[in-house]
């Protein structure tokens, strides 16, 4: 089954398919999700005058994701170092920013993005590219190293082997790409979110914290800040066609 | 299961985030295991957390810098020796009668049918469980079949997960897999529906205050 995954990936890969990695830095970074300059992803060059970084950057040659989806395959069923050195250039420098933002200094950013990466080798057989996206998976297990790293305590999470585990109703298995696919629509409809919906989003992924905090944070009424982060993922929902 | 209530957004998100603590986790997360079509929400947020970390915008590191890290990296993983396998999970035993989905069933030891109950007084039993942080109060309820929970309002947020038989409130009615979140805004009382006692996960984070003067002043006393 695996080695099917990998086959297909592969076969992707060589594919070379173009995909708008850049879609998502205007998501995140421009005009729909507006820099502000007390936040650190602004220091790091996505202000007006340094967008450039970007496309400096993009003449380099980037992975693309069948690239890295296929990578973390590759680590996962044989511990192939070549991919993971590709995961790790790639992964690892927005890992740390990541962390950074996340607070700590850098130092602790380095050493939990290292953790993060010792993670993603130890545990890539795991990944299932049917599931969710190479980012999605990448966004999970850096978030539970924090978790793990500043509380005491497990995150408690269900257990899909667990015989009380009520499964999904039909199986994921045959649409290899479809998370990808997800990803890309996601992507799509992240930026056609109202701006104060954004941010709410940009603030909470980057700052970690909870939508009580940012109402205190941003002097919002509880009901206010609840009731954007519904509307934003209700119309997400909705852009992608899954409404609940 | 016919779960018709289900986790709000800001709560899933909360946990999606890794923002949610360990107590209100543990309802969330149970609720998960029941619920597909949270899952999948879930999901989505996971895949936006996923967007934001692509999205951040790096300084390509000085060549010698990233050199550097991959190195450190490297001589990790050699000290690791052979990486450890993952075990591949397998399906556990079948689960009997009474049990409960995972994370709550490590967290009461066991099945409800083998919960060592505390009297509540008038035919209402709890069981609580122990969490890193003491200022949320995560327990197990048994109300029994018909009668109400006593009318209360919160200090704050109270997520219930029902386990086993239903009970009603002004919300509507709850049966095995439903999710209530209610905050102190919410006056309501529950009354457990007729036939079966109902058992609830429930998670507070402060004592419930009580309407009534009479059950205020033995709430210290009975630990509710």
């Amino acid at each position: 089954m695996m080695l099917n995954f990998f086959d297909a990936v592969i076969r992707q890969r060589n594919r070379r398919v173009t995909c708008g990695m850049d879609t998502v830095a205007s998501t995140f970074a421009s005009r729909e999700f507006r820099p502000q300059p007390s936040w650190p992803a602004e220091k790091n060059g996505v202000g007006s005058s340094k967008v450039r970084v970007r496309k400096l950057e993009k003449t380099v040659k980037e992975p693309d994701k069948e690239e890295l989806s296929a990578c973390l395959i590759a680590v996962g069923a044989s511990k192939d170092i070549k991919s993971f050195e590709v995961l790790f250039r790639h992964f690892g420098p927005k890992i740390r920013a990541f962390m950074l933002k996340r607070g700590g200094n850098r130092q602790q950013a380095e050493e939990l993005m290292q953790e993060t990466m010792m993670m993603i080798w130890n545990k890539a057989a795991l990944f299932d590219p049917a599931r969710g996206s190479v980012s999605s998976w990448i966004f999970t297990v850096a978030r539970n190293v924090r978790i793990d790293a500043f509380r005491k305590t497990n995150r408690p999470e269900f257990d899909p082997n667990d015989p009380a585990f009520v499964p999904d109703p039909e199986p994921a298995a045959d649409h290899i790409f479809q998370a990808d696919q997800e990803a890309e629509r996601l992507r799509g409809a992240m930026v056609k979110l109202p701006p104060e919906q954004a941010d709410l989003l940009r603030l909470s992924f980057y700052e970690e914290i909870s939508h009580s905090a940012i109402a205190e944070r941003m002097n919002l009424p509880l009901g206010t800040v609840k009731s954007r982060i519904r509307l934003a993922f209700s119309r997400l929902r909705e852009i992608l066609g899954d409404a609940a | 299961m016919n779960i018709r209530h289900h986790i709000s957004d800001e709560l899933l998100f909360d946990y999606a985030n890794g923002v949610l603590e360990e107590g209100w986790s543990i309802a969330v997360a149970t609720h998960l295991a029941m619920c597909p079509a949270c899952r999948k929400r879930l999901a989505m947020m996971e895949a936006a957390g996923g967007l934001a970390l692509e999205a951040i915008e790096v300084e390509p590191d000085a060549a010698t810098a990233a050199d550097f890290s991959w190195e450190a990296m490297r001589t990790r993983l050699g000290n690791a020796g052979p990486a450890a396998e993952v075990p591949v999970p397998k399906k556990k035993m079948s689960a009997g009668a009474g049990s409960v989905p995972e994370p709550l069933r490590s967290y009461i030891g066991g099945d409800v049918n083998a919960v060592k109950w505390k009297p509540l007084g008038l035919g209402a039993y709890h069981f609580p469980i122990k969490t890193s942080n003491q200022d949320i109060s995560v327990r197990l309820l048994r109300i029994p079949a018909g009668k109400p929970v006593p009318e209360h309002t919160h200090g704050g947020r109270e997520l219930t997960l029902v386990l086993k038989g239903s009970f009603s409130d002004i919300s509507g009615r709850f049966g095995p897999g439903d999710f209530e979140e209610t905050d102190e805004t919410v006056d309501h009382q529950p009354i457990a529906d007729p036939g079966e006692d109902c058992i609830c996960l429930a998670v507070t984070d402060a004592p419930l205050r009580f309407k009534s003067r009479i059950v205020r002043m033995i709430q210290p006393l009975i630990g509710i």
